[in-house]
């Protein structure tokens, strides 16, 4: 199997203050990985890290060929990474349709790529004039989605995805995410509970303090649950 | 004149101080929306724009509406031009910090009057009026050149409206606007698009001061007024609001057309700052702001 992403040894700084360091990480090719780990262990700076927000400043980040690390921030989505920020942050004074019209533009998709995503979410396709603000938590975190999908891309990175919806909707978002997986798409899946990434996941990758611990198959992590609080304390 | 009729005179001239307000508001209300720039500068662009228009329109002679079409255009595309050099040279490196880009603003306005004082003078100079035959009324006769400014003035509005709304390269902007750091994860050259609205911002004061100079002589000190002006607009209409600052340059221009005409024009100033002093104390985010992120 080939790897989609790979982290070699990123080192991230907000000002003077060390986030990531050292940071490894391999995605393979159509796979879910998991990433997991406290609150301010550097999740979400990882992912900014990838999408160039928060430029590494030593270290490669390889999508395929491209280093990442030498593209700009805005020309990353470009090569094909999207990315579903913590807490949705939708373009909230904008409509549905003008949030997919955003996702559409960034690899310059069209009709096609704009009905099968609002095919995957329906939902949406009833509230396109609706402000985005105006969307349920879990209609917000479908359009943070589908806004993501509207790039095609082959790697997907979903920043907790999970936080604050319902069962019905977390099952909602892992089946989406399983159907990707059928599509080869590859996806960072970031999240705070197990429980939630389990019956997805087909690895876990810890993170602490900014550094990486052992990346298990899910396989290991549902014979062994008690191996989790090894590596965050919680469940 | 009966008090009818030297209403419908004020009137119109506050519509003209209206267009022309409205106009320049919009550039700084761009910026600062786009932006989050504070651009203290935006009364140069301002004047830039009339000087230039004097000095376009000089270089031709024979019907001034040859010289003046030209200013239309030359004008407006050389402080666009300006406005860009000074963002790649100077507002870029700031990081767009706010407070860093006041300071910096500041010294630009002040770089601009004194060049302009250098190389244009001290001297008030007009710029004669395309057209300017008086529209009979009833009562009085009007320049026709003024109501032109007003319906140009409409149509660029509508046109920047259109733009915002209807074209992707608005979408784009209003994305920007609302979220920077996740627009450039949707592919969006955050830096490129501050740089052209930061342009678009400064020319449309230009053209807003190429209309008024037929009416209102070019000088290196005219860029005051409209600053101070556009401020009030942008923030009884609200910071960002399109519709808030068309709405609010009407009903500034309007007061201070008819307060100017029946009062005084201090009057008419001292009104219009304590209106922006009453938006601020009960509804802070202006008539037609949405709340402040
Ligand atoms: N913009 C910023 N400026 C300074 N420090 C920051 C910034 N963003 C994050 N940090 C710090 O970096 C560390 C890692 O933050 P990060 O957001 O990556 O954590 P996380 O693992 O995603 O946490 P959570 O699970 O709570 O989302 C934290 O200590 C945080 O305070
Ligand atoms: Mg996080």
């Amino acid at each position: 199997m080939t790897a989609a992403l790979t982290l070699e040894n990123v080192d991230c700084f907000y000002g003077n203050v060390q986030v990531l360091r050292g940071f490894s990480l391999e995605l393979m090719q159509g796979e879910v990985l998991c990433l997991l780990g406290r609150n301010g262990a550097g999740k979400t700076t990882a992912l900014k890290a990838i999408m160039g927000l928060v430029p590494p400043r030593s270290g490669r980040i390889m999508l395929g060929e491209t280093d990442l690390t030498r593209l700009t921030a805005h020309q990353v989505p470009q090569a094909g990474v999207a990315y579903v920020p913590q807490g949705r942050r939708l373009f909230a004074e904008l409509t549905v349709a003008e949030n997919i019209e955003i996702g559409l533009m960034t690899r310059k998709k069209g009709k096609a790529t704009r009905e099968s995503v609002l095919d995957l979410f329906p939902v949406l396709r009833e509230r396109l004039k609706q402000r985005s603000g105006t969307l349920s938590g879990g209609e917000q975190q479908m359009l943070a989605m589908a806004r993501a999908l509207c790039l095609e891309p082959q790697v997907l990175l979903l920043d907790e995805p999970t936080e604050g919806l319902m069962p019905s909707m977390i099952a909602r978002i892992r089946e989406t995410v399983a159907a990707l997986r059928e599509r080869g798409v590859s996806t960072i899946l970031v999240e705070q509970r197990v429980d939630a990434v389990l019956p997805v996941a087909d690895r876990v990758a810890f993170i602490e303090n900014g550094q990486n611990r052992d990346t298990l198959d899910v396989e290991r992590l549902r014979a062994d649950p008690d191996l989790v609080h090894r590596y965050v304390g919680v469940g | 004149m009966a008090f009818g009729p030297y209403l419908l005179l004020a009137t119109l001239e506050g519509l003209v101080m209206a267009a022309v307000l409205a106009l320049t508001a919009l550039g700084l209300s761009l910026v600062f929306g786009v932006m989050r720039v504070v651009n203290v500068a935006h009364g140069e662009f301002f004047m830039l724009g009339a000087v230039l228009a004097w000095w376009v329109s000089s270089l031709v002679s024979g019907n001034p509406a040859i010289g003046f079409l030209l200013a239309l255009i030359v004008s407006p595309l050389i402080v666009g031009a300006v406005a860009l050099v000074s963002e790649r040279l100077v507002l870029r490196r700031l990081d767009y910090k706010p407070e860093a880009t006041i300071v910096a603003t500041i010294g630009l306005l002040y770089i601009i009057q004194q060049l302009v004082l250098t190389f244009y003078g001290p001297e008030a100079r007009p710029v004669v009026a395309p057209f300017d035959f008086r529209i009979r009324l009833p009562w009085f006769g009007y320049s026709s050149y003024k109501l032109a400014v007003i319906a140009a003035s409409i149509l660029l509005v509508l046109a920047t409206w259109f733009v915002l709304t209807r074209t992707k390269i608005g979408l784009v902007m209003r994305a920007t606007q609302y979220d920077g750091e996740i627009a450039q994860a949707f592919g969006v050259p955050v830096d490129r698009v501050y740089a052209g609205v930061f342009a678009l911002g400064a020319m449309l004061a230009a053209v807003a001061a190429v209309l008024i100079v037929p009416i209102q002589q070019a000088h290196y000190l005219m860029g005051l007024d409209p600053l101070l002006l556009s401020f009030i607009v942008v923030i009884i209409g609200g910071l960002g609001s399109l519709r808030g600052t068309v709405v609010a340059a009407v009903l500034i221009g309007l007061s201070d057309g008819i307060i100017s005409v029946f009062f005084s024009p201090t009057l008419a100033k001292i009104i219009a700052t304590s209106f922006v002093a009453l938006v601020l104390v009960f509804r802070p985010q202006g008539l037609f702001g949405a709340e402040t992120r």
